[in-house]
């Protein structure tokens, strides 16, 4: 029988700085607490006094990967609070901004963080580029990234915090020669991105369990701005809802831990929106992927990795249709007075359902703000599969093999702890963080 | 590249608090020049791209982030003396902002967040890289510029492997 603290300070490949202790007692895990070990930065306390026009650029800097949908998001809480309605073409920009993102940084994770883990080497780059097979991933992940990363600074300025897009519209608009070039690029990697899913459809790792899930989940075509929120019970709630899911749902079910909280988890990310939503992927996405698709619904975690890939290749196509089916033309900023009014922003960012709320004073100040980001919200589910995983390997695993183990698992998750840092429930002895700790 | 071997210059990467914006711009410069830096860089510490991170000695080690707590301050002053050079890399690194917001805070806000500073064991007020240890290189830049980057990168370079400026040295 083991009865023993496991601790391991710093997981890694991942974004940003996490730790995990696991306490078993008896071969029984009695806790898990999956945390932050980053300093508080007080992002929504900085909020308060801003001007309104400032909330994008300052929420981006919450994250460096996530940045682009923390814009995304604090433009649709604060054209909300405004009664702004971007155009059309605006919507399309966004759209466009947000495939850049996933791409760029699915890609960042899948092959990064999680393809070494397959090939049981230590990182990407010491895949051994005499082996041709290991070549090609080599160069596919970097290739993958560049597309993504291009598409994002043709459109929305730079992949990380973005400069063009703003409250009311964008700044800048992409030309021709530009937007030829990205759709080369997009249609280049195409085949690389069909290998990738190849790769993580043959994944070796699976690990099963019951959970609910919820995702922005869209009415006509698959994406990460528009939609209803749905869940895997069969709830929608519409814009009109945003606010109060957010405050009596949302809110304290980031702020649970996983061995207080009574009732039943719900996960976001890729396999959320792919479980919820496959059939709005674009038409040539679903011809390429074929039977892949009737993997899902899926309740394998290692499976939010083949979402992620099956993602990537929806965002590519999307993309060349956007692109190719669209004239952009210079449009000026939608505007509206300053009022005192409530706006919430609900998007997918690409590891999950990320909310923000900001309260506008009539002189255009921020008066107050909410954020709550996707991994908070998994975090339940993080320290319950941990749980579950620790007591299935004990009998027949050492130390550090039961670490690597853990880390893979944690890694599918594809948590961000830049993000969570702010947002994340934090144990002192035990006990549960107050409302007020969360800056 | 030579065929002549070479020591590979020995790189830590470090995040302290920041939004780790420059690590994915450094993973996006990568993307078109992974070949020469795999060649050229043994990453010796760098949890985002490794698990078996080594602290011994760097010939680079970049900083990010402002240093918030005396952990991050105790920290960062071993990783200096293992270092023949340090970079602070981006505006949290070389301005301590904006990750050091709270340093700028109304007293009514620093009020309303003091119970957290001290429950966390963070300093009082948040530090500058170059407030705790000499700085060899300063990128600013909220990210960094990829481009000035790569020119100090270039830069040390030349001056750690000068060996290498006969053979092969382009890695713009």
């Amino acid at each position: 029988m083991h009865t023993f603290d496991l601790s391991m300070e710093h997981i890694t490949k991942i974004e940003g700085a996490a730790s995990l202790s696991v306490k078993v007692v008896d071969d029984k895990v009695v806790d898990v607490k999956f945390q932050t070990v980053e300093y508080k930065r007080f992002f929504t306390e900085a909020l308060k006094g801003k001007p309104i026009l400032a909330v994008p650029q300052h929420l981006a800097r919450i994250c460096g990967t996530c940045s682009n949908a923390h814009i995304m998001c604090a433009i649709e809480a604060c054209e909300a609070a405004l009664g702004i309605t971007p155009t059309e073409q605006t919507q399309k920009l966004r759209s466009l901004t947000m495939h850049g993102l996933i791409i760029r940084d699915h890609a960042l994770h899948l092959f990064l963080f999680s393809l070494p883990d397959i090939y049981k080497l230590d990182a990407f780059l010491d895949l051994d580029e005499s082996d041709p097979a290991q070549h090609q991933i080599l160069h596919d992940g970097f290739d993958i990234k560049a597309a993504g990363n291009y598409l994002a600074t043709l459109i929305a300025g730079r992949s990380v915090h973005a400069t063009y897009p703003t409250i009311g519209g964008f700044l800048h608009f992409p030309d021709k020669a530009g937007i030829d070039e990205a759709v080369k690029k997009l249609n280049d990697i195409r085949p690389a991105v069909l290998r990738l899913i190849e790769i993580f459809k043959n994944s070796p790792f699976h690990f099963d369990r019951k959970t609910h899930y919820m995702a922005l989940a869209p009415e006509k075509s698959f994406g990460y701005i528009h939609g209803r929120i749905m869940t895997s019970q069969g709830e929608t709630y519409g814009p009109e809802k945003y606010r109060d899911h957010l405050e009596h749902v949302v809110l304290p079910y980031s702020q649970a831990s996983a061995y207080e909280y009574q009732g039943e988890g719900y996960m976001v990310g890729s396999l959320a929106r792919i479980n919820l939503a496959k059939e709005t992927l674009h038409p040539k996405t679903k011809e390429s992927l074929g039977k892949t698709l009737d993997l899902f619904p899926s309740t394998d975690i290692y499976y939010n990795n083949l979402a992620q890939a099956i993602e990537i290749l929806h965002s590519v196509d999307e993309s060349i249709d956007l692109l190719t089916q669209n004239e952009f033309k210079p449009e000026p900023l939608v505007k509206a007075p300053y009022r005192e009014a409530v706006g919430v922003g609900v998007i997918e960012a690409p590891r999950g359902t990320l909310y923000h709320k900001i309260e506008l004073n009539v002189d255009g100040t921020i008066k107050q703000g909410e954020v709550i980001v996707p991994t908070g919200q998994n975090q339940i589910n993080i320290e319950r599969d941990v749980g579950t995983l620790v007591e299935r390997i004990l009998p027949t695993m050492e130390k550090e093999a039961i670490e690597m183990e853990i880390e893979k698992l944690i890694r599918a998750y594809d948590p961000c702890m830049s993000c969570a840092a702010h947002f994340l429930k934090v144990s002192w002895a035990g006990n549960s963080t107050p409302k007020a700790a969360r800056a | 590249m030579a065929d002549t071997p070479f020591q590979k210059i020995k790189i830590g990467w470090f995040s302290f608090s920041c939004c780790e914006d420059n690590t994915i711009v450094m993973t996006e410069i990568m993307n078109e020049h992974w070949q020469e830096w795999k060649k050229l860089f043994d990453f010796r510490h760098a949890r985002v791209l490794k698990f078996k991170n080594v602290m011994d000695e760097f010939d680079v080690a970049f900083i990010e982030g402002a240093i918030a707590s005396p952990e991050h301050e105790a920290k960062l002053k071993d990783i200096r003396q293992r270092s023949k050079k340090l970079v602070a890399v981006g505006a949290c690194a070389v301005t301590g902002l904006p990750s050091g917001q709270r340093n700028t805070f109304t007293p009514e806000q620093k009020e309303a967040i003091d119970f957290l500073v001290a429950r966390f064991g963070a300093l009082p007020k948040v530090l500058r890289v170059k407030d705790v240890v000499p700085v060899d290189v300063e990128l600013p830049g909220c990210p960094m510029n990829p481009d000035a980057f790569l020119k100090a990168v270039n830069g040390l370079v030349v001056e750690l492997r000068p060996e290498l400026q006969t053979q092969s040295p382009n890695i713009k």
